[in-house]
């Protein structure tokens, strides 16, 4: 063909952290997403690069968003999907994991996202079936859509991740966004600092390269990008602050706190929202805030990762 | 590996009035119609074309977009590598235009293929024609012809037509290359 067609791909064959990819990795996915964002812009949102794909959607936690945005995104490539959640399966009779997926993978499906409680969970299923695996959060471990789609936002808002200082705010312990999220702005070279009650930032993060901080003025005064985290009472199986009204007077962004800063930074939050608990309803609704515009690009986002991993399926 | 000219600076600008003056006859002011350059060579001849009709043509207003085909090939999953996709600018409906395909090479026909299913997401279009520099004849997989060509080629499978232009290659050009 008389076509001069740039070629590069992906330097994995699954999806399972921030961690196993690299910086091209990110900054190819960044690029396709561009070209998706475009697709889901146009009146007809569909391409039909994955007429031939079949993806199983195997959720063992609750997701709404994710789950939602990923079936989205496959559905705007035209891949065929299914869906599986783990209560109404077979996994409440007893039946294990790799059982679970191989049976759904002998009804040739190529592709799995999964979501699961187990940390861990992804990288041990991809090493005994055959099919590409992304990663739709695992435990408290990793949540790699999630950090690309924000990185992808902050990107999209603020011309460049490089340089920028980026504030993660609140449960960091439980957070699988929040370790994904520092992983995906370390690699793209962004100063990262988080932000919390001392308990609920794990000990030893300092080596993650980043740094800590318990005043959150101080800490918004430093940054250009706040991302706000929820607090994760379903982890939590000890009180790990005295009240929620407490958590809120000292990590909770509302629009005075805002204000009394020297710039306007940048708000995030990966969702769902408690209103009024790690942010208020006015500082989310804002015009700082850019919430909806991260849950756009999660699709653009999704279906980039999704294109390219399929394309290395033979 | 040997390369013969095809055509050389001089034929391609001749060409290239010749072609302005077909559309521009086929077409009068433009009103109903839009250019569509497909990515990624097809984008410079369509500017060309777009510039000429502008300029010696005095064609007021006229419409250009460039459409990227990659997510809509028909070889994803087929060949080595990942396919990486151009910008698609496409900043109007083309329901009820005339629409004008515009590419350097026409060879299998498959990207024509795909980039009739891509502009479906643009609306319905009136009518589509097809506008190549360089026709190579006989090495056809579609039944897809140009409605207007610059020069037909007999080139054999293991040749390659290697079109190049002034703003991004140096200078206005086309080689026949045998590997």
């Amino acid at each position: 063909m008389n076509k001069s067609t740039k070629m590069s791909e992906l330097s994995v064959k699954h999806l399972l952290g921030i961690k196993y990819l690299n910086k091209n990795d990110i900054n190819l996915i960044f690029e396709t997403a561009d070209h998706f964002k475009e697709v889901i812009n146009r009146s007809i949102k569909k391409v039909p690069s994955l007429r031939d794909i079949t993806i199983a959607n195997i959720f063992f936690e609750n997701s709404t968003r994710t789950k939602l945005s990923f079936e989205l995104a496959e559905k705007r490539l035209s891949a065929d999907v299914i869906n599986f959640s783990a209560s109404q399966s077979s996994v409440k009779k007893g039946e294990t994991l790799i059982d679970t997926v191989n049976n759904i993978l002998s009804m040739k499906v190529d592709m799995v996202v999964m979501r699961h409680p187990n940390p861990g969970a992804c990288v041990f299923l991809s090493k005994h079936v055959n099919a590409s695996i992304i990663n739709a959060g695992d435990g408290a471990h990793e949540h790699p859509t999630q950090a690309l789609l924000d990185s992808y936002s902050i990107r999209e808002k603020l011309g460049d991740v490089e340089g920028k200082n980026v504030v993660i705010v609140g449960d960091i312990l439980h957070s699988r966004v929040a370790l994904s999220n520092i992983l995906a702005l370390k690699l793209q070279g962004a100063n990262v600092k988080v932000c919390g009650p001392k308990t609920l930032i794990p000990k030893h993060i300092e080596s993650l390269g980043v740094t800590v901080e318990t005043d959150l003025k101080k800490a918004l005064n430093w940054c250009d990008v706040a991302n706000m985290l929820r607090v994760q009472n379903e982890r939590m199986d000890i009180s790990y602050f005295p009240s929620t009204r407490e958590y809120t007077q000292q990590f909770g962004v509302n629009k005075a706190l805002l204000e009394s800063l020297d710039k306007e930074i940048v708000i995030m939050h990966p969702g769902p929202i408690n209103r009024g608990v790690e942010i208020t309803s006015d500082v989310a609704d804002s015009n700082q805030s850019i919430i909806l515009g991260q849950v756009e690009n999660g699709v653009a986002i999704r279906m980039a990762v999704i294109y390219l991993l399929a394309s290395k399926i033979k | 590996m040997s390369k013969k000219v095809l055509l050389s600076s001089k034929e391609i600008q001749i060409i290239l009035h010749r072609l302005a003056c077909q559309l521009l006859e086929n077409h009068v002011d433009f009103k109903d119609t839009v250019l569509i350059g497909l990515q990624p060579r097809g984008v410079f001849l369509a500017k060309r074309l777009t510039n000429l009709l502008r300029e010696d043509y005095n064609v007021k207003e006229i419409h250009l977009g460039s459409l990227d085909i990659t997510f809509y090939r028909d070889d994803f999953r087929r060949g080595e590598k990942t396919l990486e996709a151009s910008k698609t600018h496409i900043d109007f409906l083309v329901e009820d235009k005339k629409v004008v395909f515009i590419d350097d090479v026409l060879y299998t026909g498959r990207s024509i293929r795909s980039a009739l299913t891509a502009i479906q997401s643009f609306g319905r279009p009136a009518e589509i024609e097809l506008l190549t520099l360089i026709d190579r004849r006989f090495s056809r997989h579609l039944p897809i012809q140009p409605n207007y060509r610059g020069r037909q080629v007999d080139a054999i499978n293991g040749e390659k037509v290697q079109v190049l232009w002034e703003e991004n290659d140096g200078q206005d050009i086309v080689y026949l290359i045998n590997e």
